[in-house]
């Protein structure tokens, strides 16, 4: 029994690896995909081009001065001496931001406690402004922190949490493991069961003496071995390229995949005995599931700012819950104790889909 | 009397209020080679499902190879061979690699397979492409590997569900020689087929109008009786008054 399942799913895996493209897609995607989001799409800024206009002139200000274009992120574009030329700057789009001190700013700060320091930024992208006077107001902040001063009268921006350096990578990291995953194993193992049922070979294995449920095991896997293998190039990837940690239990991140990974595997179950031409099936997979996991489990927009129609429907949606929990444990440090809940969410769901699917499978049968 | 390969007393299967096939009993003798024709929707699908153990029929009473279709239907699946429509194997593996595999689901030892694999490559002179993805191979020899992986664990009884639906003729007739081949050496073919030109290669044939089976006997004899000059004629004026159809 054991023998003639081993050749089975040995079948499964030369069918991946014969289809040069699917495993193209399957074991190039996930570095593809993180590189481009690490790099192409990030939010952050890695050169603020800034123009000093300083009304003051004194030590405290060349201080700071120094202090912020040594801290690698800024450049000076431009020395500036009045507002005109700081207006004129921005227009040229030979500065992202001009850093203003006020006049006496040196001395109002070490007598009075508090001086003005204005952040002018190009709000023709409110995006890369917010960072921009983010970036700032933290190095002014270290400044003010290395002379023993109390925070002083700035306009704060607050500090993201968990992610200091504001690097959208961190966020992109668990939302892209989703995609992948889902991609990989709910698309993957649809497509590859309809495409027995086109081709008609479907019939022979139903008719040889192998059980449904040891047809449905052979099939799913191959893909989940895949899926984690994805886990692990994904995590280490994050980790060896973009320094994204993982603060919590490793062991839990890989356990959690696991089970996220079954989860996607049930829904492609599912999809596969409800369709019969691969076609269909990759329509459901792809409109069904990726889109919702890409625009609804808070991977891109927050949840918190959807309307309530759309925040009802995330919650169904697996990859809101595993979203919740590879922040939780990469990020965060969490552990089961705080995340129990999301994972018994996805417990639940995967047993769903799974007894569904099983059923529907053997009902073809009756 | 030898023991009938295939026996049905009032064979039925309903789903819902709709009964798919309505009490068919027929027998099928060693060795011979049985067409089960049918118009689409007339049944033939689902009473073949019941016979390789695929359904549970609603009522009746069917022996497959000498075990009962409600009992035992995973002994059936074990002593029969099935292929589907249009040699259906697995494209992107190679010759070897299908035997192998579906020797394999089959349960043959891996060492007893891997002579009979041999073997079966020599006899049907694939060896020279045992290891070419059956995707470049020419349809007649996919043909050819398809037919015997179905025998490859020596069954007494075949199904074989339109094996030639959408080939061309000449692959047809060359098929139906594999299929000879195989009778003379003893194995009971039950074969269903759109093509009546194949329905005159067969020892009898029935063929089911609305779910039941409305003619069964030789070739010769069906063309007697209607007064016809060929099987499709036959099948025509059988299957016209048919009630429903697809």
């Amino acid at each position: 029994m054991m023998q003639r399942f081993i050749g089975f799913v040995r079948k499964e895996f030369s069918h991946i690896v014969r289809d040069r493209r699917t495993a193209a897609i399957l074991f190039g995607m996930p570095v593809l995909q993180l590189l481009l989001f690490g790099f192409a799409i990030k939010n952050e800024i890695s050169e603020i081009r800034v123009g000093i206009l300083d009304h003051s002139h004194d030590l405290v200000t060349q201080e700071l001065t120094d202090k912020l274009l040594s801290s690698g992120t800024f450049v000076a574009t431009a020395t500036l001496s009045n507002e005109r030329e700081a207006g004129e700057a921005f227009a040229s789009g030979r500065v992202n931001e001009v850093v203003v001190f006020e006049p006496a700013f040196g001395d109002r700060l070490l007598r009075d406690g508090h001086a003005g320091l204005q952040l002018l930024t190009d709000g023709s992208d409110p995006n890369v402004s917010r960072i921009v006077a983010g970036y700032t107001t933290s190095v002014v902040r270290e400044y003010l922190r290395e002379k023993g001063l109390a925070a002083s009268g700035i306009e704060a921006v607050p500090l993201m949490m968990f992610n200091p350096g504001l690097k959208s990578v961190y966020l992109f990291v668990p939302g892209l493991m989703a995609m992948i995953l889902m991609l990989v194993s709910a698309l993957m193992t649809s497509i590859s069961i309809t495409r027995e049922k086109e081709s008609g070979t479907m019939e022979l294995l139903l008719v040889s003496s192998l059980r449904p449920v040891q047809i449905i095991i052979g099939k799913v896997v191959p893909y989940l071995v895949l899926a984690f293998v994805n886990v692990i190039t994904v995590v280490a990837l994050a980790f060896f390229v973009f320094g994204v940690p993982c603060r919590g239990s490793i062991l839990l991140l890989f356990l959690e995949s696991l089970l996220f990974i079954l989860t996607a595997l049930s829904l492609g179950l599912l999809i596969s005995t409800i369709t019969s031409s691969q076609q269909v099936a990759m329509m459901i997979s792809l409109a069904g599931l990726l889109l919702p996991t890409v625009l609804l489990s808070g991977f891109i927009f927050p949840i918190a700012s959807m309307p309530w129609p759309l925040q009802a429907i995330s919650n169904l949606i697996p990859a809101r819950w595993y979203l919740v929990i590879v922040r939780g444990v990469m990020l965060k440090g969490a552990g089961i104790a705080v995340l129990w809940k999301e994972t018994l969410i996805l417990v639940v769901m995967t047993a769903l889909y799974l007894t569904f699917s099983v059923r529907k499978f053997s009902e073809r049968l009756q | 009397m030898p023991e009938q390969v295939i026996h049905t007393d009032k064979l039925t299967k309903r789903f819902g209020t709709f009964t798919a096939v309505d009490g068919i009993s027929f027998s099928v003798r060693p060795g011979e080679i049985f067409g089960f024709l049918g118009a689409n929707g007339a049944g033939k699908t689902t009473a073949m499902k019941m016979l390789t153990g695929l359904l549970i029929p609603s009522g009746g009473l069917a022996t497959v190879a000498g075990f009962d279709v409600y009992r035992e239907p995973e002994s059936i699946k074990r002593s029969i061979g099935y292929m589907s429509q249009r040699f259906s194997l697995y494209d992107d593996l190679t010759p070897r690699e299908n035997i192998r595999f579906f020797g394999g689901i089959y349960g043959l030892a891996s060492k007893e397979l891997r002579e009979k694999c041999d073997r079966m490559l020599e006899r049907l002179d694939l060896k020279g492409v045992a290891d070419t993805r059956l995707a470049a191979l020419p349809l007649g020899w996919k043909q050819k590997l398809a037919f015997s992986v179905a025998l490859l664990h020596e069954p007494k009884l075949v199904f074989l569900d339109e094996p030639t639906g959408g080939v061309d003729p000449v692959t047809r007739r060359r098929f139906w020689d594999l299929i000879y081949q195989a009778a003379s050496g003893g194995v009971t073919v039950f074969v269903t087929t759109h093509y009546m030109d194949e329905a005159e290669y067969c020892d009898r044939v029935s063929i089911m109008v609305d779910g039941r089976i409305a003619a069964l006997d030789s070739p010769e004899e069906l063309k007697r009786r209607y007064d016809a000059e060929t099987m499709n004629d036959v099948f025509i004026s059988l299957a016209r008054p048919a009630r429903r159809s697809e």
